[in-house]
């Protein structure tokens, strides 16, 4: 597969496809065993520890439920990547955190503790201190997950406006298949670890295949079956449980 | 005896991923000491915020000693050598074992469970993501913070430990003040400090280690933060003994 560079790709699946794994193999976090992984031209196999960091500079990642850094306020949390890797004067850090967290929307949160945000805030946070150093690709890993309408559209309406305004390449992995729909150019259904399907959102809607229906659909049984494997439902009922 | 080979086996492939881990961290000790203010802020961590619990109990294990030193002494009827027992006592074993444990318990499961719950929350992959090394920005100095912590922490153990000797002998049981602190000077030479000193700093690295090894791999989940904590305190607390035989057998 191949995601196209400027645009918002969603990645989408049934639970343990290996989403979680593809965004691990694109960001460096787990080495391929084979098969090769470019990113911006660069294969991440060969690539050492130092070039490694050299490129995760230029990707910002969302994670699931924001790990923001507990100890330091929304602020310095925002700040953290300018400290670590520039000696900017503290007022243009200032500057370009205020901007970046007016950006998300949370510039009157700057001084609250990560404990005292709520799940979307955390994210946009997050959201913020991802974007700070200008990376050209953002990647969010669940965004969706256990947010209620409202800031699901927040998060929604900023992949998109973020994507556009900043020139990023954004990839998406999530299930929600109508919300994702509405922001994404390009989607590629994951089953059982290979690209089932791709396409944009309103060709997924009409394409040919039982799994592709299953998964948008929303239908309990289908190629991913609802029932887990089990040995047979009247002959274990039956057993007297002491041979089992 | 098939599940004892396999336990054994598995303890030493930890052992190996240990000394391991610790290497990685010597190698990286001079560009850490560039961050100072980060070490720093450790050593308030370990050491400061410790501080009540050693002196507390380096008052009462003091204390004991005396009582016990001069019930002891006094059927030789050389209560005067008191000073000297007390000191040699608490510089050499007591102060550094005692603080070490303490420092297990207190400081210990408080880095390892610090750094399995920045695990579970992704916090340790979120900076790897912002190419920010973990091991360089919180692993070090926290390793570095307890090593530097404990030196320190058993000299203030061993000093408010040998006031309490003298205030149970000297202040209570009559033993005279200036032979308890003239004998004492007499008898306790630098060699007794110095052995002091390398114990507490080599059960300064020991714990430190366990501790940011346990933490740093723990199983991301409640259960897997619960089980690097209680790993930590019982591996410290063997560790430490077994390591101070083979050092006082090493300094004989």
């Amino acid at each position: 597969m191949s995601i196209p560079r400027g645009g918002v790709t969603a990645v989408m699946g049934p639970s343990g496809t290996g989403k979680t794994t593809l965004l691990r193999l694109i960001t460096g976090q787990v080495r391929a065993d084979s098969g090769a992984i470019e990113v911006a031209g660069q294969n991440l196999r060969t690539l050492r520890r130092a070039e490694l960091y050299a490129l995760r500079r230029r990707m910002g990642m969302l994670f699931q439920n924001g790990a923001l850094l507990t100890d330091l306020t929304v602020f310095e949390n925002v700040a953290y990547p300018i400290r670590e890797h520039t000696d900017l004067p503290e007022r243009l850090v200032r500057q370009l955190v205020l901007t970046k967290l007016q950006a998300v929307g949370l510039r009157g949160a700057a001084y609250l503790m990560p404990s005292e945000l709520s799940g979307g805030m955390s994210r946009r946070v997050a959201l913020a201190r991802a974007i700070v150093m200008d990376p050209e690709i953002l990647i969010y890993d669940e965004p969706f997950v256990g947010l209620d309408p409202i800031s699901m559209g927040v998060i929604l309406r900023l992949i998109r406006r973020l994507n556009d305004t900043l020139g990023l390449t954004s990839i998406v992995v999530s299930h929600d298949v109508e919300e994702i729909s509405t922001v994404a150019d390009n989607v590629f259904l994951l089953s059982g670890g290979k690209v089932v399907a791709k396409g944009t959102p309103q060709e997924l809607r009409s394409y040919p295949s039982e799994i592709v229906r299953q998964f948008v659909g929303g239908l309990a049984d289908g190629p991913v079956p609802f029932h887990y494997p089990a040995p047979d439902y009247f002959s274990e009922l039956l057993a007297t449980g002491e041979d089992s | 005896m098939k599940e004892l080979w396999h336990r054994a086996r598995e303890s030493l492939i930890g052992l190996g991923a240990e000394v391991r881990f610790l290497l990685r961290l010597i190698v990286l000790v001079p560009g850490a000491l560039l961050r100072f203010d980060l070490i720093m802020a450790q050593i308030w961590n370990a050491g400061a915020l410790s501080l009540v619990i050693i002196m507390l109990s380096g008052l009462f294990v003091g204390m004991v000693l005396g009582l016990q030193g001069f019930q002891i002494l006094q059927r030789f009827g050389s209560e005067e050598a008191l000073g000297t027992a007390a000191a040699i006592g608490l510089v050499k074993e007591l102060g550094p074992v005692i603080t070490a444990l303490l420092f297990a318990g207190r400081a210990g499961t408080a880095l390892a469970s610090e750094l399995g719950l920045m695990r579970a929350t992704d916090q340790l992959s979120a900076m790897e993501m912002m190419a920010v090394d973990p091991i360089k920005r919180v692993v070090m100095p926290r390793f570095l913070g307890g090593v530097i912590a404990m030196p320190l922490l058993a000299a203030i153990f061993s000093v408010i430990g040998l006031y309490g000797a003298q205030l149970i002998g000297v202040q209570i049981m009559g033993v005279d003040s200036g032979s308890f602190w003239s004998q004492m000077r007499a008898g306790v030479g630098l060699a007794d400090i110095n052995e002091g000193i390398a114990k507490s700093l080599v059960f300064g690295v020991a714990c430190s280690l366990i501790a940011v090894y346990e933490g740093y791999y723990a199983t991301p989940t409640a259960a897997g933060v619960g089980q690097a904590t209680t790993r930590t305190v019982v591996t410290s607390a063997v560790v430490i003994l077994f390591l101070d035989y083979l050092l006082t057998a090493a300094f004989l």
